[in-house]
């Protein structure tokens, strides 16, 4: 099984009543791999991920994780992948150790992996604070920390950085840039902010209207555009944040 | 995943529910201060009746003369203070429909006439007094009425009747915006759904968020038993397994309504909007603070399969006329039958995200 790809998805369709939010899209992400899906609001990259993560069925087509597939392997592709979604807000009066411990019971870890994920996550000196109390970026550490507590194979981020000041995202960078030399998880990643993908990804695919305009690495993809956003207006005759 | 285990997801569950109410001062107030406070404030006043006040509204054109304050004096009806205002017709008509007063007294011939609505049962009741204290005979009730003894026994009195209901409305009402309103809060969060993106049990999650709100509704509704049983002296000899079943099958049912309730919606304007739905119409009609049985006859059997009349005259009659298990058995029986149906709906249609 270590073979097959962590991510496969076949001519994958989905549609809500009348809009079609994917059409036919083909993807293949390798273990280890930290891919990048860029694309303005709308373009299919959200619901793309509910699909992988299982939460959305494909009209058609077949998604495969860690060649497994979620109608007949949800027990063990939980305990697969780290989720991490824009703007969770977890119990207010809760502390961020508390909150840590809860999420390791439900993978049955102990409080010695909760100790190694706060000291990952920088959450050291907050680990009493309610997490009502903390800022924009300290709660999505810790949404990023309770996403890894598992150690995933697969972890899932759906624009983790939205909303954050600069420095508070390059923190997010930073956590997942060592994350990445340290363990062998492929991640998958939306965003609308290049310089996120340029910063944390090897492969980037471009999407919009719910099919991929383009994939390919970072150099593979640039050619003669000075940027990514010049080749996505190349491609859609728009800007990424429009 | 091992026994113990599984007995520290359901032990942090809970720990994380009790936490997220006792850790906000709010929660504590309204569900445990509120209830007592209301109790005591309802209590008093329909314990000590104090000097009953009558407004009349006196036509200034008319021949009657009468002082501007009347006090009629009776020792076990309590005395009553009428108040004369003179203004004219028009005014007094204008107060009448304000509901500033009941009843408007003018003359004709020299003779008394009184105008008011005659449906109105406290205008009656202001012209019975009016009538009398005006023909020379002050007390209300004539000399040959017979004697009149006081019940003031436990039991029979207005806080007898409202304790046990107003627990019964704090169990319902704890449990629609506990766990119905929490519910769909956490998923309009998100929460719901990071969760269960984990291996968490779900049953665990409902089971520990149903466990601790029925720890908090025991805990508020002792604190208001021993308030009541303190300030006014209520009946504590009762029946306790009784009381505990009926308390429990109260929970289990709307604990049930509440996870039908919130299964499906994200938006908690929504949520207020079905919690209300339900709450109001029982809050109105099940007789927590006064009687169902004013209500038209053709409605009392409904009324008495709401799960709130159920729970509330179960209590009532534990704490009041000291029924057992027997007497209650089939309100116990139908409020955990209702709440198993409605529960496992819910879970059927349930949304996590």
């Amino acid at each position: 099984m270590m073979d097959q790809p962590a991510i496969e998805v076949k001519k994958v369709f989905k549609s809500f009543k009348t809009v079609q939010a994917v059409k036919g899209v083909d993807l293949q992400i390798q273990r280890g791999h930290f891919v990048a899906i860029l694309g303005p609001n709308g373009a299919g990259k959200t619901t793309l991920v509910e699909m992988i993560e299982g939460i959305q069925i494909p009209d058609s087509g077949e998604i495969k994780v860690l060649g497994k597939t979620w109608k007949h392997h949800s027990a063990e592709l939980h305990n697969e992948i780290g989720l991490c979604l824009q703007d969770t807000r977890f119990i207010e009066k809760l502390r961020v150790i508390e909150t840590l411990r809860l999420f390791s019971s439900f993978y049955g870890l102990d409080n010695g992996r909760v100790e190694e994920v706060i000291d990952l996550v920088a959450l050291d000196e907050k680990r009493r604070a309610y997490v009502v109390n903390l800022s924009g970026g300290q709660k999505q550490r810790l949404a990023i920390g309770l996403a890894l507590l598992n150690k995933p194979a697969i972890l899932l981020l759906d624009e983790p950085t939205t909303g954050l000041d600069p420095n508070a995202r390059r923190e997010i960078w930073a956590i997942l840039n060592r994350m990445k030399q340290e363990s062998e998880t492929s991640m998958l990643l939306t965003t609308h902010y290049m310089e996120e993908a340029e910063q944390l990804c090897d492969y980037i695919v471009i999407m919009d209207q719910g099919i991929i305009l383009k994939e390919g690495t970072k150099n593979d993809l640039l050619g003669e555009n000075k940027t990514l956003d010049d080749l996505f207006i190349d491609l859609t005759g728009r800007h990424l944040n429009e | 995943m091992s026994n113990r285990l599984h007995a520290r997801q359901l032990g942090l569950l809970i720990a994380a529910n009790f936490r997220e109410i006792i850790r906000e001062p709010g929660v504590l107030f309204w569900g445990i201060g509120f209830p007592i406070l209301m109790s005591l404030g309802l209590g008093i006043a329909f314990t000590k009746k104090p000097a009953e006040i009558r407004k009349i509204a006196l036509v200034s054109s008319s021949s009657l003369i009468i002082k501007d304050t009347v006090v009629v004096s009776d020792e076990k009806l309590g005395s009553t203070t009428f108040i004369f205002e003179k203004m004219s017709w028009d005014e007094a008509m204008v107060l009448l429909k304000r509901g500033n007063f009941n009843l408007i007294l003018d003359s004709k011939d020299g003779q008394p006439q009184y105008h008011f609505d005659p449906m109105n049962p406290d205008a009656q009741l202001c012209f019975l007094k009016l009538s009398r204290m005006l023909q020379g005979k002050p007390e209300v009730l004539p000399e040959n009425a017979g004697q009149i003894k006081p019940l003031t026994v436990s039991g029979t009195r207005y806080i007898d009747f409202f304790i046990p209901g107003i627990l019964s409305m704090g169990v319902m009402m704890s449990c629609m915006w506990g766990l119905s309103y929490g519910l769909i809060d956490k998923r309009s969060k998100k929460l719901l759904r990071r969760m269960v993106a984990t291996p968490m049990k779900k049953s665990y999650f409902l089971m520990s968020m149903i466990t601790v709100r029925i720890g908090m509704n025991f805990v508020e509704s002792l604190l208001l038993v021993i308030f009541a049983w303190l300030a006014f002296g209520i009946n504590m000899a009762v029946n306790l397994p009784a009381l505990l079943l009926i308390f429990m099958a109260g929970n289990f049912a709307f604990a049930g309504l509440a996870v039908l309730i919130s299964s499906r919606t994200s938006n908690t304007e929504v949520g207020n909007g079905f919690i209300n739905a339900v709450v109001f119409p029982m809050m109105i009609m099940s007789g927590i603070f006064f009687s169902y049985h004013n209500f038209p006859d053709w409605a009392i059997p409904v009324i008495r399969m709401l799960p709130l009349t159920m729970l509330a005259d179960g209590v009532r009659s534990i704490f009041i006329e000291g029924a057992g298990l027997l007497q209650v058995a089939q309100p116990i029986l139908i409020l955990t039958a209702v709440g198993a149906l409605l529960f496992s709906a819910g879970l059927k249609v349930f949304r996590w995200y």
